[in-house]
């Protein structure tokens, strides 16, 4: 165990090593904030958390799967609280929960005519109103409040360790099965007749989108995980027609608003999680209006071309 | 696995969607290397006898043997492609044709060695560019292989899926109406290219309304509608009388029905 943690500070520390020669580069009204080591810990987890939520959510929103991403999200907290009372680490009551919320959704499903959002909400909220039970019994409100909406500037080490080595897996996982994972996406149907094992694929998935919504849980909290997961793969689905291109761009917007969102919350002295988003949002509004081919501007100017030349 | 073992062996197949029967008491054998095409009714349980083929549907009693296998070993060797129909396929997808087309390649990828896998396609075993190119020529799609799919014509897309199925080379295509909605020009293309691949000794098993082509070039029909009502060459199963027993089957099964017609 201890070569391990040692190796997970070394990573850690070389990392914020080279996210400091980014940082020294900038003006030094910008970078002034970041000579504090807590500020440094906050930089370094926004950014993975900003690059893991930005892979994932291209895969979130391709299967049109925004809805059980914040199901899972919801249903990780009673796994919190539940961890936290057995003195588990988070990430192991979080992931059981998780996975038993999306298969209870999986059987309502399959076993009654109750439709699949019907499903989602009222296995999402049960769940989510337990952790609420469980953690008002044995916690403050303000460690209820950082579990919501997350807090980057108090991250532990411990925490970060847990993001950094999320990330990793998470980055590892779809390297290694990125065939298997685009054909899922693509055409589940596909994937079945080329002999896929297509429930492994499906809730390996589930077990990376859990993974990821629990490294993110400092940051930006379980409520706004969700935006971190839809609106960067979203704003990327605007701006591109190749996969690989859109992982990269999602992975951008995720880290971009991450920074900046930090940055502003240091600034502005208002919430990080919030700020994370709103930035995202931002980011997604300039995609949606201006975007070369899908935006609203291209097709509004594609469409009165095409009255004019009709005209004439 | 051997050339005579057929290339489709039911026997007593039963399959149900929500506790509801879609296939009752199914049982033939197609042999390997003929076009067969599967005719019946909206609803009748065509499509389900594919997708027990492809495994996105268990069958409830019976059993099933492709090439004298389960279908689960055919579909992990690679021996079934199947193109379904064009409503099923999310073409708003970030793909290009040619990546679309590499998918059909994605089964066999994995007996590529593990260091080919984790390169981007770039690096990909040479024959898996081939098989692309190839199909991308059947099927007269090759000058648009760079295009996101979302931007086709109906007809190109159903070219584009068959070239994913051509891509594969499996011993059998499965075909989920490849000729709806298609237009006259992409529907010739599609028949002559299939023709050619059932010349190599390929297994086509094809669900279609439209008789005329049936009539023309399928070696084998299947007249299905919940049961099994009839197999054999195209001139006996398309005649009308066998067409009228098909309809009247939809009549008596589906509740009321019966008494419409009397």
């Amino acid at each position: 165990m201890l070569p391990l943690e040692s190796l997970a500070l070394g990573t850690i520390d070389a990392l914020t090593a080279l996210l400091m020669m980014v940082v020294n580069l900038l003006p030094d009204s910008l970078a002034a904030p970041f000579e504090y080591r807590f500020m440094q810990r906050a930089l370094l987890t926004s950014v993975l958390v900003g690059a893991i939520c930005g892979l994932l959510s291209c895969y979130v929103v391709l299967k049109r799967w925004s809805l059980l991403g914040d199901a899972i999200s919801h249903a990780v907290l009673p796994g919190v609280a539940i961890a936290y009372l057995l003195g588990w680490p988070f990430f192991i009551g979080a992931f059981v929960t998780g996975a038993l919320t999306s298969l209870g959704i999986g059987a309502i499903e399959r076993h009654t005519r109750i439709k699949s959002d019907a499903a989602m909400g009222l296995m999402f909220t049960a769940a989510f109103a337990l952790g609420i039970v469980i953690i008002s019994k044995i916690a403050t409100s303000t460690h209820l409040m950082h579990i919501l909406f997350g807090n980057v500037l108090g991250v532990q080490t411990s925490a970060l360790i847990l993001t950094l080595v999320a990330s990793l897996v998470a980055l590892l996982v779809i390297w290694l099965a990125y065939r298997p994972l685009l054909l899922y996406t693509f055409d589940p149907q596909q994937a079945q007749a080329l002999g896929f094992n297509t429930s492994i694929i499906h809730y390996g998935l589930i077990l990376l989108l859990t993974l990821t919504i629990v490294a993110s849980l400092e940051t930006v909290g379980i409520i706004l995980v969700v935006a971190m997961l839809i609106t960067p793969g979203a704003t990327a689905h605007l701006l591109t027609d190749r996969f690989t291109t859109m992982l990269a761009i999602s992975v951008s917007v995720g880290v971009i608003s991450a920074v900046v969102g930090l940055v502003l919350s240091v600034r502005l002295d208002v919430a990080s999680g919030g700020a994370i988003v709103l930035v995202a949002s931002g980011l997604f509004l300039v995609a949606l209006l201006a975007a070369p081919k899908h935006g609203l501007v291209a097709r509004h100017w594609r469409r009165w071309r095409l009255n004019q030349t009709s005209q004439t | 696995m051997t050339d005579s073992d057929p290339a489709l062996e039911a026997r007593r197949l039963w399959a149900a969607y929500h506790q509801r029967p879609v296939l009752e008491n199914i049982s033939l054998s197609l042999p390997q290397g003929q076009w067969t095409a599967i005719v019946g009714p909206n609803g009748a349980g065509k499509s389900s006898l594919l997708n027990l083929m492809i495994g996105s549907l268990a069958p409830l009693r019976g059993e099933l043997k492709i090439l004298g296998q389960s279908p689960a070993s055919q579909r992990r060797a690679g021996s079934i492609a199947y193109m379904a129909q064009q409503e099923r396929m999310e073409w708003d997808f970030p793909i290009s044709v040619r990546d679309t087309v590499l998918t059909g390649r994605y089964g066999l990828m994995r007996h590529d060695p593990l260091w080919q896998r984790l390169l981007p396609r770039q690096w990909a075993n040479p024959s898996h560019r081939q098989a692309v190119e190839a199909a991308l020529e059947a099927v007269d799609m090759a000058d648009h292989a760079a295009r996101p799919i979302g931007e086709l014509s109906g007809g190109q897309k159903k070219r584009v899926m068959l070239a994913r199925a051509l891509a594969q080379q499996a011993r059998i295509l499965l075909l989920d109406e490849p000729l709806a909605g298609v237009d006259p020009p992409s529907e010739a293309l599609i028949l002559s290219t299939l023709e050619r691949e059932r010349s190599t000794g390929r297994t086509i098993i094809m669900v279609t309304h439209d008789m005329p082509s049936a009539r023309l070039y399928a070696d084998n029909v299947l007249l299905i509608n919940r049961t099994l009502v009839g197999m054999g060459s195209p001139d006996e199963m398309l005649s009308d009388a066998m067409l009228a027993r098909l309809a009247v089957g939809v009549l008596e099964a589906s509740p009321g029905g019966a008494r419409v017609a009397a």
